[in-house]
């Protein structure tokens, strides 16, 4: 083939393939690309009105604005209290059920699937379930204080009674919701150990323990901390869990997270200022990114690959 | 000699602490399977109850004796349930359908195609996997509602189509199916669509499964999107229809109707999910995250 012919068909393959491709670019280029820098754009715009789409100034106001908002400081409590107990938890009670799963001869694939469900349900529905069992209505204390009372504990209403309450409850469903993911993957990490370790660890009578501590964990640590990774990430986004449990007037109810006070501040009763969305969007992205950072270093020593 | 211990009562002793361990394992599971699975069960339970012997019950009772399908014309009638359950079937139908034919043929020209710029296209591409759905939403929403697509189904559905990630997925399984099958297309004078619909598709098509019924999932269950772009009723999705439901529908108490909705809007999802379990459960362990 002459240079020449090479060049042209280069070519057709280039304009083919970027026409493949022009889908995918303009989507991405339109919802992704764009929004990304414009939403630094609109954080620093101070006095932005959507109405007219004028703004008076350039700066950092819109940032010290959401910085000294005490909804947005209670979103921040919230949204740690919740990472710090869910994360540890939920990954501790994946690894334990994984654990006892491998260690089964039966039944283990009804139990993986039974305990997947979460996985696939619409978390608003089965919300509201968890809101009425934890609910104190006039009819009735709610099938949680049902439970309270058989240990002589007094009603308390979950719902809208005391934060530490309402603080339990949302925990309890974040972790409901996030245990089928953490579960399969641990599942499918403990599987991939191969058994020759264990073979040659039980030859030295190798406790169950030590078994456990020196194979099966650094086996898996890799995995171990991808989930407690993405499980940070994923809980300090928390929002609709709470929406389905507390309705969507979550500062009301003292239960806002940092995801739901930049939509609060988008759209709703106290919406209208995607300045002070943007700008909170990006605090929630920088502690995300810290936080990430933070684990990565520390999986550096631990994690053995 | 005290240290003399037959064979036979080591391996009895073993034997005995496997079952008992056994038997604790299997309680422990057991016990996180009734926390599973016990909010579907009393969802399905307090939707057959009616009204008044709901309210009736002090004590929550654990059955009941009289079961009625009342709740459930209730639900489909009192409120626009089965509005908001056909505008999530077009929603999650349109996405989908628009998400494969946008990604396929992307995936297509990472996989198969040479030209000038592709690895950093690429890396580009992949980039942009990190990006949370946080950050570019504020601009989405402002930008849907400057085009007046709010409160339409265009508006819903099209910042929802890409996803990097399963263009990623299918390229790297494209990837594995050889040259030579490309050539020989060529040879015969198969064209390059042709050989991606006729060929590729086919052989991966496990993979073009797994990464649609993942995303028939994250539509049905998406709340954060619609709620922001809808607020007519019309166009309401069944998450926002649940939250409207919980907020205003049945005179707010008429629990029973309410658990009715719910198991309505949950039993989809679980039949496709029983369906595909294999499917959907190891495209997950391939890379889904929950949200």
């Amino acid at each position: 083939m002459t240079a020449e012919a090479e060049t042209i068909k280069m070519e057709n393959n280039n304009r083919k393939a970027w026409l493949y491709l022009l889908p995918a670019i303009l989507f991405l280029a339109v919802f992704m690309v764009y929004p990304l820098f414009d939403v630094f754009v609109y954080s620093f715009e101070e006095g932005y009105n959507s109405a007219s789409q004028t703004f008076t100034g350039i700066g950092l106001y819109n940032y010290s604005y959401v910085l000294h908002d005490p909804y947005f400081l209670q979103a921040v409590q919230n949204t740690f209290i919740l990472v710090i107990i869910t994360v540890p938890l939920s990954t501790g009670l994946a690894l334990l059920i994984s654990v006892g799963l491998a260690s089964i001869p039966k039944l283990r694939e009804l139990y993986q699937t039974v305990y997947f469900l979460p996985y696939v349900t619409n978390t608003l529905a089965v919300g509201l379930v968890f809101m009425i069992l934890f609910k104190r209505t006039p009819y009735t204390d709610g099938l949680a204080n049902l439970l309270l009372s058989l240990v002589n504990l007094g009603p308390i209403d979950f719902i809208d009674g005391p934060y530490w309450a309402k603080m339990f409850v949302l925990c309890f469903y974040t972790v409901w919701v996030v245990m089928p993911f953490k579960i399969l993957i641990l599942t499918s990490a403990l599987a991939s150990v191969r058994q020759d370790y264990y073979d040659a660890a039980r030859i030295d009578g190798t406790s169950r323990f030590r078994m456990f501590y020196k194979i099966t964990l650094p086996m898996i640590s890799p995995m171990l901390f991808y989930l407690i990774i993405t499980g940070f990430i994923g809980a300090f986004k928390a929002y609709s869990d709470a929406v389905a449990l507390f309705g969507t007037n979550l500062n009301a109810a003292e239960m806002n997270t940092i995801v739901g006070y930049v939509y609060d501040m988008l759209y709703g009763d106290s919406g209208g200022f995607p300045s002070y969305a943007s700008a909170a969007a990006i605090i929630l992205f920088a502690i995300v990114l810290t936080i990430t950072c933070i684990n990565l270093l520390v999986s550096r020593k631990h994690v053995h690959y | 000699m005290e240290n003399k211990v037959s064979y036979e009562t080591i391996e009895r002793r073993d034997q005995r602490w496997q079952t008992v361990r056994h038997v604790i394992v299997y309680a422990l599971l057991t016990l996180w399977g009734i926390t599973v699975l016990f909010p579907f069960y009393w969802m399905l339970l307090t939707s057959v109850k009616s009204y008044a012997s709901y309210n009736g019950e002090h004590i929550p009772a654990f059955f009941t004796l009289s079961p009625t399908l009342q709740n459930y014309t209730e639900a489909f009638t009192a409120v626009s349930l089965g509005r908001y359950f056909l505008n999530t079937l077009l929603f999650t139908v349109g996405t989908t359908a628009l998400m494969l034919i946008v990604i396929v043929p992307a995936a297509f020209a990472f996989s198969r195609l040479n030209f000038r710029g592709k690895n950093i296209l690429f890396a580009l591409f992949l980039s942009l996997m990190m990006i949370p759905n946080e950050l570019v939403v504020i601009t989405n929403f402002v930008t849907v509602t400057d085009l007046d697509l709010r409160n339409s189904f265009l508006g819903l559905i099209l910042p929802s189509v890409t996803s990097v990630f399963y263009i990623y997925l299918l390229k790297e399984n494209f990837s594995q199916i050889p040259d030579e099958l490309y050539y020989a297309a060529k040879v015969d004078g198969t064209s390059d669509l042709k050989y991606l619909l006729k060929v590729m598709l086919p052989i991966c098509r496990p993979t073009v499964v797994t990464v649609t019924i993942l995303k028939v999932i994250e539509c049905w269950n998406s709340y954060v999107w619609p709620r922001l772009v809808t607020d007519d009723p019309a166009y309401f999705l069944v998450s926002n229809g649940i939250q409207e439901i919980r907020e205003n529908g049945f005179g707010r108490e008429n629990i029973p109707a309410m658990m009715a909705a719910v198991v309505v809007i949950s039993v989809p999802l679980i039949v496709l999910f029983l369906i595909f379990r294999k499917k959907i459960m190891e495209g997950v362990a391939r890379g889904g995250t929950k949200g």
